[in-house]
């Protein structure tokens, strides 16, 4: 007999205390919470997160351990999200998943590539493969240095030999000044990679795949989409054919050459109308 | 069957993917006879916030609130549609029996081969179960429909109602070339530990193997009252649950919640294990046991 839908374990409604609530910047906190099935998420995985009454939103995991323990981080930028962060510890909170597919985890020369709170996958990733990398490089971008998020631990995580850390911010308030992928054209004429990891802002990832297109670097990237059902059924999260909460969020090069007219160009808006990013 | 040829009695329930032609691509691979599309009106419509979908210990309940980028936009995907080779059905809904005809209008010259029309949504204002609950306005609906569209017909049924085959009745004698039988079941899911409804819109639609039951009765009694041919939906997750549609009068049937958990290659299973069972039971063609139950 086949599993039946109701049956997708993962799915279902978990209702958990938020058990503590720790501020990265002064728009993005980081939510702890107990829950044995996200607990065993692989990094790339999302789960969905409710907010009684509110809203129900797709996250990236940030951290995940065999005792329970789950961590998510928010950026404050809507509704939904702006409710979570009035939240105080103990309060309720709905959790499903872990949903999706994760990053392919390689022990070679690593490149990690990562915008805003794209971070957040990559550095989950970061901690998991850290100490089984040849060289393992974590290149973080944001628009000032209060948004370069999570600076410390990734100093720490990467604290090895052949590791290095590249910051960049547009106003030039740390690091080098400028996009996160001006350091990388040069790094990637320079060295040889066996594969990148990126998680950010779609046009910044796109420019990240043309780059690696160019210099014949394997290439996963974790893609963003309104979610809805999170299982594969709505159809909300396509692109091209893929679904991004079943098909993806990563997507390897080979699937992103198949969705270049919509990838780091366009999404679909809650009407289904495709809209430019 | 009502009108429209299909390779296999299997069909796309309307609402799972579907607002991509793309997305609809793998259905067809999956060896769907027809693909249905998700519901489209005239104007673009945003649906509910989430949580839109909640899983319940028999079955999903819906309330994704019907989204789609209205028919000036979606005759794209209807005409990227036709391309997999296999007919594509468009869902069409509408506040009034002149929406439900212009859309329906535009998706044929779009390319549609037939259109479902949904008056059965279970938890949308104005529109849906409110027209097909009032069999003046639904008449109504199907004779505009039928009017401006020479392509089949269908009309998609709301199980909440008093009785079924009352309303399957008045879509026949409209001009319904077939009918759907039937939409999700109107159902709610509160959390007891936060104590609050978890659907946004707070009522959904249940589907999945709860509803399966239910949806072979109503199939069964609307094959006793209405000649048009009838397409079974609810539940359906195996061969099994197929045939006993077909046993109860249905000429074919729509697959939807199914598809998430046994993958698009569940309409190949479907009907492999329908023809299979054909065999065994030394059965010519699926026509012979449709309605068979009644003979008994």
């Amino acid at each position: 007999m086949k599993l039946s839908a109701y049956r997708i374990a993962a799915n279902k409604l978990r209702t958990t205390p938020i058990l503590s609530i720790e501020a990265e910047s002064s728009t993005v906190k980081t939510f702890t919470f107990r829950d044995q099935r996200c607990a065993r998420a692989e990094p790339g995985q999302f789960l969905m997160l409710w907010i009684p009454s509110v809203d129900e939103i797709p996250l990236s995991i940030l951290h995940a351990e065999e005792n329970g323990m789950v961590s998510v981080a928010v950026q404050e930028v809507g509704e939904a999200t702006s409710a979570l962060h009035n939240k105080t510890i103990g309060e309720l909170i709905g959790i499903r998943g872990p949903f999706g597919n994760s990053f392919t985890p390689k022990n070679g020369r690593i490149l990690m590539v990562s915008g805003g709170t794209g971070v957040v996958p990559t550095l989950f990733l970061a901690e998991r493969l850290a100490s089984k990398t040849a060289k393992l490089v974590f290149a973080i971008g944001a628009k000032r240095k209060e948004e370069l998020l999570f600076m410390n631990r990734i100093k720490r995580t990467l604290g090895g030999e052949e590791t290095q850390v590249i910051a960049t911010t547009e106003d030039g308030s740390y690091g080098i000044k400028g996009l996160v992928t001006k350091p990388l054209q040069k790094l990637l004429e320079r060295e040889k990679f066996d594969m990148i990891y990126t998680c950010g802002p779609e046009q910044m990832m796109r420019k990240v795949f043309d780059l690696a297109e160019k210099c014949e670097v394997a290439l996963e990237a974790s893609l963003e989409r309104l979610m809805r059902c999170a299982i594969g059924l709505c159809g909300s999260c396509v692109v091209g054919r893929f679904r991004v909460c079943k098909d993806g969020p990563v997507f390897t090069a080979k699937q992103l050459r198949q969705v270049k007219a919509e990838f780091g160009v366009s999404k679909r808006d809650f009407s289904g109308r495709k809209i430019p990013l | 069957m009502g009108g429209l040829r299909l390779a296999n009695p299997t069909m796309l329930a309307s609402g799972i993917l579907g607002l991509s032609a793309e997305s609809l691509g793998d259905i067809a691979m999956g060896g769907a006879g027809a693909i249905v599309t998700k519901s489209v009106g005239l104007k673009p419509r945003n649906g509910y916030a989430n949580p839109t979908i909640v899983q319940t210990s028999c079955g999903l309940i819906n309330a994704i609130g019907l989204p789609n980028p209205g028919i000036g936009e979606f005759v794209k995907e209807i005409r990227e549609a036709k391309n997999f080779g296999v007919p594509v059905v468009v869902s069409v809904y509408g506040y009034s029996a002149e929406d439900y005809a212009t859309v329906a209008k535009k998706a044929v010259a779009a390319g549609a081969d037939a259109v479902e029309l949904n008056v059965s949504c279970p938890h949308a204002e104005e529109t849906g179960s409110e027209i097909g609950q009032n069999t003046e306005i639904l008449a109504e609906v199907v004779r505009k429909v039928k009017a401006v569209v020479k392509k089949p017909a269908f009309v998609k049924l709301s199980p909440n109602v008093t009785n079924i085959a009352d309303t399957a009745e008045v879509a026949a004698k409209a001009g319904a070339n077939a009918l759907t039988a039937t939409n999700t079941v109107k159902a709610m899911a509160i959390d007891t530990e936060a104590t609050v409804p978890i659907l946004s819109n707070k009522i959904g639609g249940l589907s999945g193997p709860a509803i399966k039951p239910i949806a072979v009765r109503c199939v069964y009694e609307i094959y006793e009252s209405v000649k048009v041919p009838i397409i079974g939906s609810g539940g359906i997750t195996n061969w099994h649950d197929a045939v006993e549609f077909l046993l109860a009068g249905a000429t074919a049937v729509q697959i939807g919640t199914a598809t998430a958990s046994n993958g698009p290659n569940v309409f190949k299973k479907v009907t492999r294990g329908i023809d299979a069972y054909l065999r065994r039971k030394g059965f010519k063609s699926v026509n012979e046991i449709v309605g068979l139950s009644h003979r008994s």
